[in-house]
């Protein structure tokens, strides 16, 4: 099937939408952009993106009727692909300012430890823990572009879902995966090749859900 | 473990890429976003673009440029050059870059820095800080292009402008700038020992030597640079594959290594 899945990437309002818009189209999707629940129409996966503070974006979230939605569509099973904060987002909490945050992954955010720097900021290796298909093409340990001070921490009943890690100062979770929830600390529509392989080969899952 | 970056600096007017010594005799180099697609293929980790003439009429110019940019070159862009506002920086960020860089502006107002990191999270905002050396052997913060001393210590701006929230600092030398004699590795090392955010090298770039001894000698943990690139006097992954040769962790496109 070569079909052009439709793929809402949910807007909480922060910052760039136009490299992960392109990014998709250019894999072969088309792209909603979702900024209220009202033009939350069909579509075929959700992408949630960002970079920021959680508090705001859950904020922005809940004022635009859109929280919701997104639990009831990973509840249902449905393609969900969290892009950094968007990871982060899944989680219960984020210590950063406390935001109380989707609750769809259980586990919480921290802030990086023993980092040489933060905002951890730039190419790092991303070691494949098990192979997934989001990964075709993508050797283990290629170099994906990140912005970051903090990161999502599974809790110890959910450890199955790490998918990859990356070493800053402290090995964290730089991607996971539970069925058809994904989520990535890295920016992939920011990663040159790789990113966009990967950002493809969710295209090719969603076409397959 | 995270790799140095290399980062091409475009330095735009009026829609065009030129360059400069000095901030000043300017030549027109080319289209943005054709030369930051040519750089993100041949390996930049991240692009740069600096708008020095930033006349409020013109910004819809660079607007468009950023747009076409984020559309072609799929690696990280920052933008710098005449934003002083919270909505001046959601424009932009809105067009398609990651990142805005704060030089003038957030010397002139302390709160913008704050203001942008709260709105948009540090790690969107970056603070330039153009220096120029003393007689006394210091730096001094100088705005407007390298134009108008402001009379701050550079090293003291560079901590305290972190702790309003910069997540990133461009350190360029004036004295330095396009003139190919290296970058000012005291200065960067000044700033280096004093904040934990990553700091960029930028000002004097001759050749992969000098981009190894910013990191070495320097401290920093990115290397920009605009006209050896432009020039094609080096190119960006002959730089690269000196600098892993050198020791030194680079992300290496492996279609373009030798």
């Amino acid at each position: 099937m070569t079909s052009r899945p439709r793929v809402a990437v949910i807007d909480h309002g922060a910052g760039n939408l136009v490299s992960i818009d392109q990014a998709l189209t250019t894999v072969g999707a088309d792209v909603i952009v979702v900024a209220d629940r009202g033009s939350l129409t069909s579509c075929d996966a959700m992408i949630l993106p960002g970079v920021g503070a959680a508090g705001p974006a859950m904020a922005r979230l809940k004022a635009r009727g859109l929280a919701d939605p997104i639990r009831a569509w990973a509840a249902a099973e449905r393609p969900l692909l969290g892009i950094c904060l968007g990871l982060q987002l899944l989680f219960d909490v984020s210590d950063e300012d406390g935001a109380e945050t989707l609750g769809i992954v259980p586990g919480r955010t921290v802030r990086m430890e023993h980092a040489p720097t933060l905002p951890h900021t730039g190419w790092n290796q991303v070691e494949q823990k098990r192979s997934h298909p989001i990964f075709d093409g993508i050797v283990d340990g290629a170099d994906l572009y990140f912005v970051h001070s903090y990161v999502g921490r599974p809790a110890a009943s959910a450890q199955d879902v790490v998918l990859a890690t990356t070493e800053h100062g402290a090995p964290f979770v730089s991607a996971l995966a539970r069925g058809s929830l994904l989520g990535v600390q890295f920016h992939p529509e920011r990663s040159g090749r790789d990113g966009l392989r990967l950002l493809a080969n969710f295209v090719d899952l969603v076409r397959a859900a | 473990m995270l790799r140095h970056r290399v980062i091409p600096c475009l330095d735009v007017a009026d829609g065009r890429v030129v360059k400069g010594r000095r901030f000043q005799d300017l030549t027109d180099e080319g289209d943005p976003a054709e030369l930051a697609e040519r750089y993100a293929l041949e390996g930049a980790d991240e692009l740069v673009f600096l708008d020095i003439t930033a006349a409020p009429e013109r910004r819809g110019t660079l607007l468009d440029i950023v747009d076409r940019t984020a559309r072609r070159a799929f690696i990280p862009l920052t933008v710098g050059g005449g934003v002083r506002s919270v909505d001046e920086m959601r424009a932009v960020l809105r067009a398609g870059a990651d990142k805005v860089s704060l030089n003038t502006a957030a010397v002139n107002d302390l709160m913008l820095i704050e203001a942008c990191a709260g709105t948009f999270g540090r790690q969107a905002v970056v603070v330039a800080i153009d220096a120029r050396m003393t007689m006394s052997g210091t730096w001094e913060v100088v705005v407007k292009g390298g134009r108008e001393p402001t009379g701050l210590d550079a090293v003291d701006w560079a901590e305290r402008a972190v702790g309003l929230g910069a997540g990133e600092l461009l350190v360029t030398s004036i004295d330095r700038d396009g003139t190919g004699n290296g970058f000012d590795t005291a200065l960067l090392r000044a700033i280096a020992e004093r904040v934990s955010v990553p700091v960029i090298a930028s000002g004097g770039a001759a050749g992969p030597d000098d981009f190894i001894a910013a990191i070495r000698d320097g401290g920093a943990d990115a290397v920009l640079a605009a006209s050896i690139f432009h020039r094609g006097i080096r190119t960006i992954s002959e730089v690269k594959e000196a600098m892993a040769a050198a020791g030194l962790p680079i992300r290496l496109v492996p279609e373009l290594v030798a």
